[in-house]
């Protein structure tokens, strides 16, 4: 048992807010390094919540960001009301993006969202509804 | 490779940093205009080099944790993003030289090419 066990931090993630974008993300990295978790592991929590965040301000028009501590894992669930995904398969591509001029401009749009996401978690799990919108959970096990 | 001495090798200027951070050691670095190149690819003890600027590149390289991002080509980071930059002690060089010429040197000083393979789960 730590300190973090049962800890859930949650924040609403605001569509096409790319002042405030990335500040939940920044915030699950610094709550996990002060609490001692490995750093390999903060670093893959970290760009995980930050991919899942920023695809709700992009692509989205609003939702919700969790990462839950439990004892053996961390779970990150982006949960958003939007347009949806309309081909999974084709939106786990890498370089496969959707993204507009405005992002695009900032640096996103390479089509790695997704892909990192996944990468980043030891369980992916992905459901959308077109016109509804998309939930991304991702489990980060925090023992080898 | 100190972070004070790539500084001086680039002969650029290093911004949001202190002293603890200018002696940080960079020892592998890798070039890209994309955020998510970036969060796939960086690491801790990675240098970024970049044209891009914006608050979300300096958010972006604190996520993922590199030691210090490069500005190619004169380009110079605005107000906001050397704040954001402080507030995670993470150190930005402005150099005039190109993208090409700032890899080139870097490479020949001995900073190795980052290791963009070994991606988990790839």
């Amino acid at each position: 048992m730590s300190s973090a066990d049962n800890t859930k931090l949650q924040f609403e993630i605001i569509a096409r807010d790319f002042i405030r974008a990335g500040d939940a993300a920044a915030t699950i990295k610094r709550y996990l390094s002060q609490h001692g978790f490995d750093a390999e592991l903060v670093r893959r929590a970290a760009v995980a919540a930050y991919e899942a965040e920023m695809n709700i301000v992009i692509h989205s028009r609003g939702g919700m960001l969790t990462a839950l501590i439990e004892p053996d894992a961390i779970l990150i669930t982006a949960v958003d009301v939007g347009p949806g995904i309309p081909d999974i398969p084709l939106a786990m591509t890498e370089g496969f993006s959707t993204a507009d001029e405005e992002a695009r401009r900032m640096g996103f749009g390479a089509g790695m969202g997704l892909p990192n996401m996944k990468k980043c978690s030891d369980k992916f799990e992905i459901s959308s509804q077109k016109g509804t919108g998309t939930m991304v959970r991702m489990t980060l096990n925090r023992h080898k | 490779m100190r972070i004070d001495e790539i500084t001086n090798l680039l002969q650029a200027d290093a911004l949001a940093c202190d002293m603890s951070s200018l002696s940080q050691e960079a020892d592998f670095a890798f070039a890209s205009d994309f955020l998510s190149d970036v969060l796939a690819f960086g690491r801790p003890g990675y240098l970024l080099l970049t044209g891009l600027l914006g608050c979300q590149l300096v958010r972006t390289a604190e996520i993922s944790g590199i030691s210090a991002v490069v500005f190619v080509r004169g380009k110079r980071p605005t107000h906001d993003m050397v704040e954001l930059a402080q507030r995670s002690a993470l150190p930005l060089i402005c150099t005039k030289m190109t993208m090409y010429e700032a890899c080139g040197k870097l490479y020949q000083a001995g900073v190795g090419p980052a290791d963009c393979t070994s991606v988990r789960g790839s």
